[in-house]
């Protein structure tokens, strides 16, 4: 535009005069077209994130009275309850514990089933299978599984061990327990997103590394892996979403339980929302899980961007 | 293997590492990953329905039964939950399709004032799952007369940022000219999105219905939470209290019964279509 306004002022003004009187009424249309996801936004977004920052700085003072402002004590209290310590330390375990063998896991699976035949289509469909059901149908599943001396478990493991653990009633076992069905409910996920990484790394990469007589570890390791950066970025991000929402198998397993070792911090939340109805408390808690998504959020923008064409 | 046949193979895979050492170690793995939904197949019709040393194997029996799933179709209203859950899942998917057509529209083809921030807006929504936000959530629910109802499960996910992106791509890939003599022969906005990019745009559209459906289909928390009554309980929410009291009960070919019926449908539909499932999940990324 500065172009044309050198070239000549009277055609930049016509210019000028025709865009917006086009762009006025389009702007318009534009915002009318966007209204309805907006409206849901505001409500189910926007103003709740609003609500909840609001929820966490009051406190009622007596049951039923009206809530009073109360500045950090909500944070306060969370930070001296020993079971929201323990939910934040089992979410940092949890986290470190599923998403680093989901992803080596399910990188093994996409580079073993790469190649797309009859045999690997099956093996990937078992693989994928467990994404598809609901997280508590899998814990309903798991309960047998886990139970001692009857379940699965202790039916085929069982007799190779002495003494088999229990596996959700032992407070040093239990988070673990529940960390081996994440693993095994989200690596079909996973596997997807590289076998579709693995698609795009170029043949010429290869060919140049057999010329150069690399062994399959320096393949894997110079050629695949750093075009699989992207992807794993991208998985990273969904992996660390789901270890902060979902916890729908805590609740069928352990209810947090044995003495908050399964705790997590969306569960805790919950607990707080609705067994305690301490408002402020669940709120502070949402808070400290929104600062993590936050974090998670600006870290990851630019592969967010990416994955969905974020250029406007 | 001769020259030609070992060049149809993506060079990803040829002699990698993962396959020569892997491919035996994956299916075994497979068989692993296979088991928790053997064991419930083979559980859901053992006649022996209570927990002894038998209940465990996953050697299918001489004479399989019905009746635990006589017995978990009596002890929960499992058609009720399905009508819910089926309302839940269309409800949400039908006025999601409006949404995000609407949305992916205007952020695809048109110009105007404040666009970018309003795509980071709409951003906003891909991390702050409402499933974080299921306190305020619940509150807005309860302020808008919606406790305590489907409409109210439904809510929050009327507007969706995966989906708007979705058809911000696919429509933006739509060439502009077929737009344009729509526009000359004096069609409305309305008109040409109903009549050229929708049409264009159905393999995206089923896509983004695969994930969404699989996504509520499953949900479980924040439906809990929403609803009170026992009859207005989805399938999940319905589930977990069916476990709850078959578990007291030790019933485990009961539960798996039960659990068997929950998961089936999506299933049947995935090895049905596994193509597409697997195609729309890869687009999804993001629920």
């Amino acid at each position: 535009m500065a172009d044309s306004a050198i070239d000549g002022g009277r055609v930049w003004h016509a210019e000028v005069a025709r865009r917006t009187r086009r762009r006025a009424p389009r702007a318009i249309g534009a915002y009318a077209l966007l209204l309805p996801s907006l409206a849901g936004l505001a409500l189910f977004t926007y103003a709740p994130l609003v609500q909840v920052a609001w929820d966490s700085v009051h406190m009622r003072r007596a049951p039923g009275g009206a809530p009073g402002f109360a500045g950090l004590a909500n944070y306060d209290a969370i930070l001296a309850d020993a079971a929201f310590r323990k939910a934040v330390v089992n979410n940092l375990i949890y986290a470190a514990g599923t998403i680093v063998p989901t992803l080596v896991i399910a990188l093994g699976l996409a580079l073993a089933l790469a190649h797309s035949d009859r045999v690997n289509n099956l093996l990937r469909a078992a693989f994928f299978m467990p994404v598809l059901i609901p997280l508590v149908a899998a814990a309903s599943l798991f309960l047998f599984i886990f139970l001692p001396n009857v379940g699965l478990l202790d039916f085929y493991l069982g007799r190779y061990l002495a003494h088999p653990p229990n596996w959700l009633g032992d407070p040093d076992v239990a988070l673990y327990s529940i960390m081996a069905l994440t693993i095994w409910k989200n690596a079909g996920y996973y596997m997807l997103f590289f076998l579709a990484g693995l698609q795009a790394v170029p043949d010429e990469a290869y060919e140049a590394a057999y010329l150069e007589g690399a062994t399959s570890w320096q393949r894997l390791w110079h050629i695949t892996l750093p075009y699989l950066m992207p992807t794993t970025g991208f998985v990273t991000v969904i992996a660390l979403l789901n270890v902060v929402t979902q916890v729908d198998h805590v609740f069928v397993l352990t209810k947090g339980g044995p003495s908050d070792s399964t705790n997590l911090l969306l569960f805790y939340v919950y607990q707080q929302a609705v067994e305690s109805y301490d408002i402020g408390k669940a709120a502070a808690g949402t808070l400290v899980s929104l600062s993590v998504l936050a974090a998670v959020t600006a870290i990851s923008l630019g592969t967010l961007e990416r994955a969905f064409g974020g250029r406007t | 293997m001769p020259l030609r046949r070992r060049r149809a193979l993506p060079l990803a895979t040829r002699r990698e590492v993962a396959p020569r050492i892997g491919l035996g170690l994956v299916q075994v793995a497979a068989l692993l990953w296979l088991v928790p939904m053997a064991w419930m197949l083979v559980a859901s019709v053992r006649p022996q329905s209570f927990a002894g040393p038998g209940m465990a194997s996953l050697i299918p029996d001489v004479a399989p039964t019905l009746r635990n799933f006589m017995e978990a179709w009596e002890a929960a209203d499992f058609p009720r939950y399905y009508l819910n859950t089926v309302i839940i899942v269309a409800g949400i998917l039908a006025v999601q399709l409006l949404t995000i057509t609407l949305a992916g529209y205007a952020f695809a083809r048109l110009a105007f004032p404040g666009k970018r921030s309003l795509f980071y807006l709409f951003l906003l929504q891909l991390m702050l799952v409402p499933v974080v936000l299921i306190v305020p959530n619940l509150t807005m629910v309860a302020r808008v007369g919606l406790y305590d109802t489907l409409a109210g499960v439904m809510a929050p996910y009327f507007a969706s940022a995966f989906g708007t992106f979705l058809m911000r791509q696919t429509f933006a890939a739509i060439p502009r000219e077929l737009e344009d003599a729509a526009q000359v022969d004096g069609a409305s906005v309305l008109q040409r999105i109903r009549h050229i990019y929708v049409p264009l745009a159905l393999p995206a559209f089923l896509a983004f219905a695969v994930v969404s459906v699989t996504a509520h289909w499953n949900e479980f928390l924040w439906p809990l939470m929403v609803i009170n009554s026992p009859d207005k309980r989805p399938l999940t929410v319905g589930l977990a209290a069916f476990t709850r009291g078959q578990e007291g009960a030790q019933a485990w070919g009961v539960i798996a019964a039960g659990t068997l019926l929950v998961v089936a449908p999506l299933l049947l539909l995935f090895l049905l279509f596994q193509r597409r499932f697997i195609n729309s999940f890869v687009t999804s990324g993001i629920k």
